[in-house]
């Protein structure tokens, strides 16, 4: 009853038994006809999904590759995913020397890097925080298993992934140089002279006090 | 009897088994395209290669597969018989609807009677369903049904009367051989009575109460698992099935059209069909009445005019003999 309707105004000569006022109950049984008629009429834009490949929007994430060489086991990915779904196991290995009297270097050998899909929730902080490019975003999404301890990718697998990574997109236009661009098209530093050098100024201990 | 004489009754009975069979899959078929299609959708695809053609096969194979439970507080005997009921006399009504002077299983003399008492029979499963299951759903949805078919087998029966009355007969045959295209006139409140007291009957939006998934789970039907439930399912379509091809035979005069001689049956199994797909075009495009809103539009809007129906005709009658 969203308005008082007085018999004077509101013709009561609808036989329905809902009385509206916005144009009583036989033309909105008719206009509900009309539509699903009309819907009939077009053709549906139903895309069957295993026939017809879905056009994804870029950087969709479907899964997380892996470029191995760029790993150092340095562990971000694996501390700041939010439900700890990565699994990282290495050792070092020592470099020996290769000049005389030189260091021995260490470093970082992979021995397994695995993501388990099943707990994933594809925040991508993983892919954020990795300062060496070695995690990225694949939009393949096929690879559900019927068993869910087959969701848990090892390296190998992560590293099948890497060939579906697509480019990154183009930037926009008149957006801002990528940094390594911008680094290197930088002008170099004009060379201080040690006489145009500010004074330090130390602050005085007794002044706080 | 011969058994020439036999043989015949055989014959004609396993012809109204396989329509009874195959026609409501056909409308239920019809039902999954249009109504995805209404709704945007393509329906079923996959089943049998062809636009999922085969769809309503797989899932019988489906409902024949699944266990057939009966509650343990459940009236079983009564439980277990109540699907019949409710399918068989719309196996009767199809034997007694004539397609077409000559194709017709039984033609019956008062068949148009016959087939108003038969599918109120049918209701009875309903009510045995929902008394028997031991679940409040179920005696909810059973006493909905029960009210609804009180209401509205009324107005049926009384445009089917206005019909007769017109006729001169009560013999389907003799109603559609009597039918004239002015009848489509004469006729149109007690037909629009018939078609919305027929949805009403079937159970099928905007007339689904007793039914009604969001409120009574699915009423007197609860219960009922694998082929019992699919038997259910079955009289549901059915009904449609019988209803609409009496609808084509009271008001759109059956096999009456061109080349009647030859194709009459295929006329009138059109013109079915054409109500059959209003009926499934109704269930897409409106929602469920309220209980309270089902009672006053049969009582307040179809009786009166199907009673002014019957005396229009009563009068039309007596005015032309």
């Amino acid at each position: 009853m969203t308005e008082p309707t007085t018999p004077s105004t509101t013709p009561s000569t609808t036989p329905e038994p809902t009385k509206r006022s916005s144009g009583g109950a036989i033309p909105g049984i008719l206009k509900g006809l009309a539509t699903t008629a009309r819907t009939l009429a077009k053709p549906s834009h139903t895309a069957e999904y295993p026939d017809v490949s879905p056009h994804l929007p870029p950087r969709s994430r479907g899964v997380i590759a892996l470029l191995e060489e760029n790993c150092t086991s340095c562990m971000l990915c694996a501390r700041e995913c939010p439900d700890w779904c990565i699994y990282i196991d290495s050792h070092k290995e020592t470099i020996p020397a290769t000049t005389p009297g030189g260091r021995d270097r260490q470093r970082n050998v992979l021995d397994r890097f695995a993501i388990d899909f099943s707990l994933c929730m594809y925040c991508g902080i993983c892919i954020e925080v990795c300062p060496f490019d070695a995690l990225h975003w694949s939009p393949e999404f096929e690879y559900s298993e019927l068993d869910i301890r087959d969701l848990l990718h090892e390296k190998d697998r992560l590293g099948q992934w890497m060939p579906t990574v697509p480019p990154p997109p183009a930037l926009d236009e008149h957006s801002a140089e990528p940094a390594e661009i911008a680094a290197t098209n930088k002008p170099a530093r004009p060379v201080r002279t040690p006489a145009a050098r500010p004074t330090r100024v130390t602050p005085q201990p007794e002044a706080e006090a | 009897m011969t058994a020439l004489e036999a043989l015949e009754v055989v014959l004609r009975s396993v012809a109204v088994l396989a329509a009874f069979l195959v026609l409501p899959l056909l409308v239920g078929q019809t039902e999954h395209k249009v109504m995805a299609h209404m709704q945007g959708r393509l329906g079923p695809m996959y089943a049998g290669g062809f636009h999922g053609w085969a769809q309503l096969v797989a899932d019988g194979v489906k409902f024949v597969q699944k266990e057939d439970i009966t509650p343990a507080a459940a009236d079983k005997g009564v439980f277990r018989f109540a699907p019949a009921v409710a399918l068989i006399p719309y196996l009767v009504a199809m034997a007694v609807i004539p397609l077409s002077p000559d194709v017709v299983a039984a033609d019956a003399p008062a068949s148009a009677v016959l087939v108003l008492a038969v599918t109120a029979v049918g209701i009875l499963g309903t009510l045995m369903a929902g008394w028997a299951s031991a679940n409040k759903y179920s005696l909810l949805g059973a006493m909905r049904a029960a009210a609804q078919l009180l209401s509205y087998e009324l107005p049926l029966v009384l445009s089917v009367a206005s019909v007769c009355l017109a006729a001169g007969s009560l013999s389907l045959s003799g109603i559609a051989a009597a039918w004239s295209p002015w009848w489509l006139l004469w006729q149109l409140p007690g037909a629009v009575v018939f078609l919305v007291a027929a949805v009403a009957e079937l159970q099928r939006p905007p007339f689904d109460m007793p039914v009604a998934d969001s409120e009574i789970v699915f009423g007197a039907y609860t219960e009922y698992t694998g082929l019992r439930f699919a038997f259910f399912l079955l009289s549901e379509y059915a009904g449609i099935v019988v209803m609409s091809l009496l609808f084509a035979v009271l008001y759109l005069g059956g096999w009456q059209g061109p080349f009647s001689d030859q194709l009459g049956w295929v006329w009138t199994m059109l013109k079915g069909f054409v109500i059959a797909v209003v009926v499934i075009w109704l269930r897409v495009s409106w929602p469920r009445l309220r209980e309270d809103q089902l009672q006053r539009l049969a009582w307040l809007v179809l009786v009166p005019l199907a009673l002014a129906q019957l005396a229009l005709t009563g009068v039309w009658v007596v005015a032309s003999a």
